[in-house]
């Protein structure tokens, strides 16, 4: 079953980032997350793979407590996720999010939907927050579109945006949920891109995407998920041509062949 | 290929289409067999009604002279709304003391005018916009009531007319609006004390009628009042008032909060904003937006429910026309009363109508995301 994470992984320094031990999670009776234990080392970037239903969001939500799971202990960058408000603003704080569908606030302007966060939650002068706002703009290459509406926007354009919004908050963590799944083929290449230059600053993601370049390239670690389970996890190159477990043969052949 | 080249550059611009008149005439009241006919039919109406019915308003009225005797009977007399005109804006407060009403109002209409128009820069709004809510309405009452500062005493059973009107109708929509968003919030809310509380009061108050809550405001409420607690009538009229509209604004906002996508909490959680944050940040500005034809429906029904309070016998607008009918020498004028309440009203629903359209059209930030 799970390979130990020690073997699958070249992590960078030996500190651990996250830590979920026996996490499991219903919706009602559907048992979402089955026992699941995952380390993650600071710097790492692992790549989350499974076909759609088997529990990836669910995973990654749970590590900045949009979701709340019911047993286990899952312990980010020393702070123990339980109901605890003060805590779980304290996790959120360092723990970026990019969701499939962007949301961006609309009734903001894009400068505006950067520099939010940090001036309500990290108290930031407006000045600053707004230099923080346009540096992250530019890394993602579109500052000149900071005064416009993310009605405005095109779908690469608009995920671009929320990175960087994630971005301003200087966040220890970054969790990808599927980025490139809802925009058009053309637009998936800047996306990615940015998010790869992001990696090489060596900033710890976890990242639920099926574009498997993206994991041959930058990833640490790619982790297959079926039925709410980690089955197997492995660095890309072991993963990709020497998948251990029967489910995942299947679930590459068919993602590889379409 | 040159003709080819230039069928290409033609389909670049939209298509030139023809335009006059008689186009226009076709196209919009001529273009079929029921649409001619239902403009025949409307030209028909036109023409029978309008004619009379401007005969009455302008050209067979009388505007000059002061009294009875100026009045014509084949048109309007408006010189009983030009005699009782002051009256029917102040009602009985007396006149050497009616600057202190007109300062007020002064004050106030700068004051919204400022938190209206975009000129105005956000800090100074955020100033003037928590003045408006904390010191001008205690300026108002003490102006209005006096008895301080050397002010003349004026009971409130002597405040009436348009003046009258205005001050409960602001002062209805200044607390119902906030009132509805709790509520709005509450009832959604997950713990279920609070739910409860608030289905209940919204369920309550817009299941009876206003008339009903206004009787109970003006003869229940003193019987429950504790020994030696007064609260002046007009008082409890406008908590009646505001209490009755909160609940339907409530259900208005609550209608915006459930159109903004789960996606938005989210991202409002997953930056660190506390559930307060993200409500006055990221929901309700969007919540709002989505509803404001809505609310402003809400104010306009306020604004024109107000004119119950004559039933328990405040003289609002209404109250003061009707009580000028039974003036012996001006009998028989209730058209031209009731004519002249109808254009007030209309004048005041309009403009917020029309400022409603223009706020949606500022606000309108492109597509949703
Ligand atoms: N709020 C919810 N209530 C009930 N079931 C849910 C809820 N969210 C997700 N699920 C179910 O949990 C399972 C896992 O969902 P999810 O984590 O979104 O999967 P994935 O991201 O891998 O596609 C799915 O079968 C989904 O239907
Ligand atoms: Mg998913």
């Amino acid at each position: 079953m799970a390979e130990p994470a020690t073997q699958a992984s070249s992590h960078v320094g030996d500190d651990i980032i996250i830590e979920m031990a026996g996490v499991n999670k219903w919706y009602g009776d559907f048992h979402v997350l089955k026992n699941i234990d995952l380390t993650v080392y600071k710097g790492e970037r692992i790549v989350i793979c499974g076909p759609s239903g088997s529990g990836k969001s669910t995973l990654i939500r749970c590590i900045n407590r949009l979701e709340e799971h019911q047993r286990g202990d899952i312990v980010v960058d020393g702070v123990t996720l339980g109901n605890d408000v003060r805590q779980v603003d304290q996790v959120r704080r360092e723990v970026g999010m990019v969701f499939q569908h962007f949301n961006l606030f609309p009734h903001l302007s894009v400068l505006d939907n950067l520099t939010l966060a940090p001036i309500w939650v990290r108290k930031m002068p407006k000045r600053e927050a707004e230099e923080i706002a346009m540096h992250y703009l530019t890394r993602v290459k579109i500052p000149e579109q900071a005064a416009k509406y993310p009605g405005q926007l095109s779908g690469g354009q608009q995920q671009r945006v929320a990175i960087a919004r994630s971005l301003c908050m200087n966040p220890k963590i970054m969790l990808f949920d599927e980025p490139t799944s809802a925009l058009d083929p053309e637009m998936i290449k800047e996306v990615l891109d940015v998010m790869v230059e992001l990696a090489e600053s060596g900033m710890t993601m976890l990242v639920v995407t099926h574009e498997m370049g993206f994991a041959n390239k930058v990833a640490d670690r790619v982790i297959f998920m079926d039925y709410g389970e980690i089955v197997e996890q492995n660095v890309p190159s072991e993963f990709f041509s020497n998948p251990k477990s029967e489910r995942t043969k299947l679930f590459l052949s068919q993602i590889l062949n379409h | 290929m040159s003709q080819e080249h230039a069928t290409e550059s033609a389909m670049a611009r939209p298509p030139v289409t023809q335009v006059g008149a008689v186009r226009w005439l076709r196209e919009n009241l001529f273009s079929g067999w029921l649409n001619t006919t239902l403009t025949l039919l409307t030209i028909y109406i036109l023409y029978v009604a309008l004619p009379p019915l401007l005969d009455w308003v302008i050209f067979n009225a009388a505007i000059s002279g002061t009294d009875r005797d100026n009045c014509t009977y084949a048109g309007a007399c408006w010189v009983f709304v030009k005699v009782r005109f002051w009256q029917f804006m102040y009602g009985f407060y007396p006149e050497p003391e009616r600057w202190r009403v007109n300062v007020v109002f002064i004050i106030g209409i700068l004051g919204v005018a400022s938190l209206l128009t975009s000129r105005v820069p956000t800090k100074a709004k955020l100033i003037v916009g928590v003045c408006m809510l904390t010191i001008f309405p205690v300026f108002a009452v003490v102006m209005f009531g006096g008895g301080v500062f050397g002010l003349e005493y004026i009971e409130t059973s002597q405040w009436g007319g348009l003046f009258l009107t205005l001050t409960v109708a602001s002062a209805a929509m200044v607390g119902s609006f906030p009132l509805g968003m709790v509520l709005a919030i509450g009832r959604r809310s997950k713990l279920p004390v609070v739910k409860t509380f608030c289905v209940c009061f919204i369920e309550f108050f817009r299941g009876v009628p206003l008339i009903t809550i206004l009787f109970m405001a003006s003869v229940m409420v003193p019987l429950f009042l504790p020994e030696g607690l007064t609260l002046d009538k007009l008082a409890r009229a406008i908590i009646g008032i505001t209490i009755f509209n909160s609940a339907y604004m409530a259900e208005v906002i609550r209608g915006g909060l459930q159109s903004i996508p789960k996606g938005q909490y989210e991202a409002a959680h997953a930056l660190g904003l506390s559930y307060w944050q993200g409500m006055g940040l990221i929901i309700l500005p969007q919540a709002l937006k989505a509803v404001i034809p809505g609310l402003v429906n809400t104010f306009i029904g306020l604004f024109k429910d107000t004119t119950l309070i004559y039933i328990i016998g405040i003289f609002d607008l209404l109250g003061m026309v009707q009580a000028s009918f039974r003036d012996t020498k001006w009998l028989g004028l209730a058209f031209e009363g009731y004519a002249f309440i109808m254009l007030v009203f209309w004048i005041f629903c309009y403009s917020m109508s029309k400022y409603s359209q223009y706020l949606e059209r500022k606000l309108n930030t492109g597509h949703k995301s």
